[in-house]
């Protein structure tokens, strides 16, 4: 699957609107992650706008992919890239943790149920997604569709991940690819202060999984990944995507203090309280689309 | 005498009566269930001959997940496969499963509405010799706490046979209880189950003076009272109470209603156990004086299931004092 400069450059932009909506929703909010959702709005945009075989106006087509986040905590990209992507309207987004809300603080099925998963307790995404390739392998239509699972880097230090790593490896599932957000960071600190998790690369290895480590904001370097993942038919593939955390917001780049802060509640050093959202906004705004990899 | 019309097992009284592992009634079930659904699947966390899936796993072994022994991972990897259709049994010894793995049960089966049976085997203090690590007295407590979760808790092995294959239709999150001992078997298979639904096992002649409500493999030390104290005058009515949620609201307080008083026995501590469940039912509707027959706030230990019923106050004689207890109250 071949992707030409055009439709790059679409994904591109679809990243920086579903940007600008993380920033604008979590400024409505009061509360809530800025640093994830945002390392993580390429990612998404690539697989709800190019990967992903879905169906906005028939969510719970029965043919589609599976996508389960597993570190709800990241939700508003969840919820911004639905939204750009068709499947609820993109002024909903700014209820997000509001009382009476469909976009809960983490996300929540019964209230949304185009999610595939609640999600919020770390640790349990992989596991879920580990049961739906069963439950295809089973049904013998693991070669029909893709079950993915999104999940941090930080809920590498939950042993229930290892578990579902254990059990996908042990099985062979082929049908599974899980992308895991490097970003090196969780609410304590750096990841490798608060529980090294390297050698990550060699880990995943030895639980018997197909990795592959790329640069989680180039676009075809996304692509590429998830094509030959799918074209490894004896292991469950992982994808190490290495990102930025607050990618798009250089004054939120790679800080842990913007994890769990909404603009207007991060760090003062480099912008007043005050000025975060706007100047957030007015950053994700000029660069129009136009976000290259700092990798590259 | 008992309830004809539950069509309960006459040689209840006998001390040879037949003896089952409640958990045998869980295995056969899950066979059955699976032959009348193909998509019941069954996990197990490396305990496959103890918690009696053995049989399914040799009958269906491509619908058998083993996954070691990782209790955490069994039921959100059970989550997974009800999400795709699939009607999950998981099982493992109640300390671990919901024990150990209670979070992950609340997030990605009850407050996910996903299908999945949680079974917990080796319930309560009767698992004997093992001691107080393996005996699971709070497991009731914890998951009727539960959004969602139904809680069932049958008496004997055939009851059990019938929760398992009710539960495979319900299309609900739940949790079954079973007992690792044998159990003397007090109903056959012509007597009716339903989710949700007391039973009066047990009616002296005329207005009984004592309701007791006993769930689990204690209904049978129950009906033993029952009957031992109708001989010297007391009538007491005796509830097999399945069902521990939903509960069967009017089932507790008509039995209230005629008796009185009541006493609950159950194999669990007696702190947010069925005896709780029901005390909140009947603080609300109609409130009579409760003993509570169960563990009362300490661990277990090792033993024979016998030495430890006795010790710990559930046995026969036990069950006797508390009756006699509440009516000098």
């Amino acid at each position: 699957m071949s992707i030409t400069e055009e439709k790059v450059g679409e994904i591109e932009l679809k990243a920086n609107d579903i940007r600008v909506s993380i920033i604008e929703m979590l400024m409505a909010a009061g509360s809530g992650h800025t640093a994830g959702p945002l390392g993580m709005s390429d990612i998404f945009a690539t697989l709800y706008f190019h990967i992903l075989k879905h169906d906005p106006k028939k969510p719970d087509w029965a043919e589609r992919d599976r996508l389960v986040l597993s570190n709800g905590h990241i939700c508003p990209v969840l919820y911004a890239t639905m939204a750009h992507a068709g499947y609820f309207p993109v002024e909903e987004l700014k209820t997000l943790r509001k009382f009476g809300s469909r976009l809960q603080g983490h996300p929540h099925r019964e209230y949304l149920p185009m999610v595939e998963n609640s999600s919020g307790p770390l640790g349990s995404g992989l596991s879920q997604a580990v049961g739906m390739a069963l439950a295809d392998r089973i049904d013998k239509k693991d070669g029909e569709r893709m079950i993915f699972c999104l999940m941090s880097d930080g809920e590498h230090d939950e042993g229930n991940t290892w578990e579902g790593m254990m059990l996908a490896g042990k099985e062979r599932l082929r049908n599974l690819i899980a992308i895991v957000d490097r970003n090196n960071i969780q609410i304590d600190g750096n990841t490798e202060d608060i529980m090294p998790l390297e050698p990550l690369i060699d880990k995943w290895e030895a639980f018997n999984w197909h990795v592959q480590e790329i640069d989680g904001h180039n676009i075809v370097e996304i692509i590429d990944a998830v094509n030959r993942a799918r074209a490894v038919y004896e292991k469950p593939s992982v994808i190490i995507a290495r990102t930025i955390p607050g990618k798009g917001v250089k004054e939120f780049e790679r800080d842990f203090r913007w994890h769990g802060n909404p603009p207007g509640k991060g760090p003062e050093d480099k912008i007043p309280k005050d000025k975060q959202g706007e100047v957030a906004l007015k950053e994700l705004r000029t660069l129009g689309g136009k976000i290259k990899s700092e990798h590259q | 005498m008992l309830n004809p019309k539950l069509k309960l097992n006459p040689k209840v009284w006998n001390d040879d009566v037949e003896q089952v592992p409640i958990r045998a009634g869980f295995g056969e079930g899950l066979v059955k269930a699976g032959e009348e659904n193909e998509n019941v699947v069954a996990l197990c966390a490396d305990l496959t001959e103890s918690t009696k899936m053995d049989k399914f796993k040799t009958k269906f072994p491509e619908r058998f997940i083993q996954v070691g022994v990782a209790e955490q991972n069994l039921v959100t990897v059970a989550s997974g496969l009800a999400a795709m259709g699939k009607i999950p049994f998981c099982s493992s010894y109640a300390m671990f499963s919901p024990g150990r793995n209670w979070e992950q049960i609340r997030t990605t089966i009850a407050y996910n509405d996903r299908p999945v049976v949680i079974v917990g085997s080796h319930a309560g203090i009767s698992v004997g010799p093992d001691g107080g690590t393996h005996q699971a007295i709070e497991d009731m407590a914890i998951m009727r706490t539960m959004s969602n979760m139904i809680v069932l808790s049958p008496c004997d092995a055939i009851e059990a046979r019938k929760a398992t294959i009710a539960l495979a239709k319900l299309g609900k999150p739940a949790y079954l209880r079973l007992a690792r001992e044998k159990t003397g078997i007090m109903t056959t298979f012509e007597t009716p189950f339903e989710i949700g639904k007391s039973q009066i096992f047990y009616e002296p002649e005329g207005i009984a003076h004592v309701g007791v409500i006993a769930t689990g493999a204690l209904v049978r030390n129950a009906l033993l009272a029952a009957r031992d104290l109708e001989k010297k005058g007391i009538k007491v009515k005796v509830m097999n109470l399945a069902t521990i949620k939903p509960i069967d609201r009017d089932g507790i307080v008509a039995l209230a209603k005629e008796t009185k008083r009541i006493v609950t026995i159950e194999e669990h501590q007696v702190m947010g156990g069925m005896g709780s469940a029901v005390a909140e039912v009947l603080a609300e509707e109609f409130p009579v004086p409760i003993e509570f027959v169960g563990v009362k706030d300490v661990f277990g230990q090792s033993g024979t299931p016998e030495q430890l019923i006795e010790h710990y106050g559930m046995g026969r004689e036990s069950i006797k004092e508390a009756i006699m207890k509440i009516l000098n109250r």
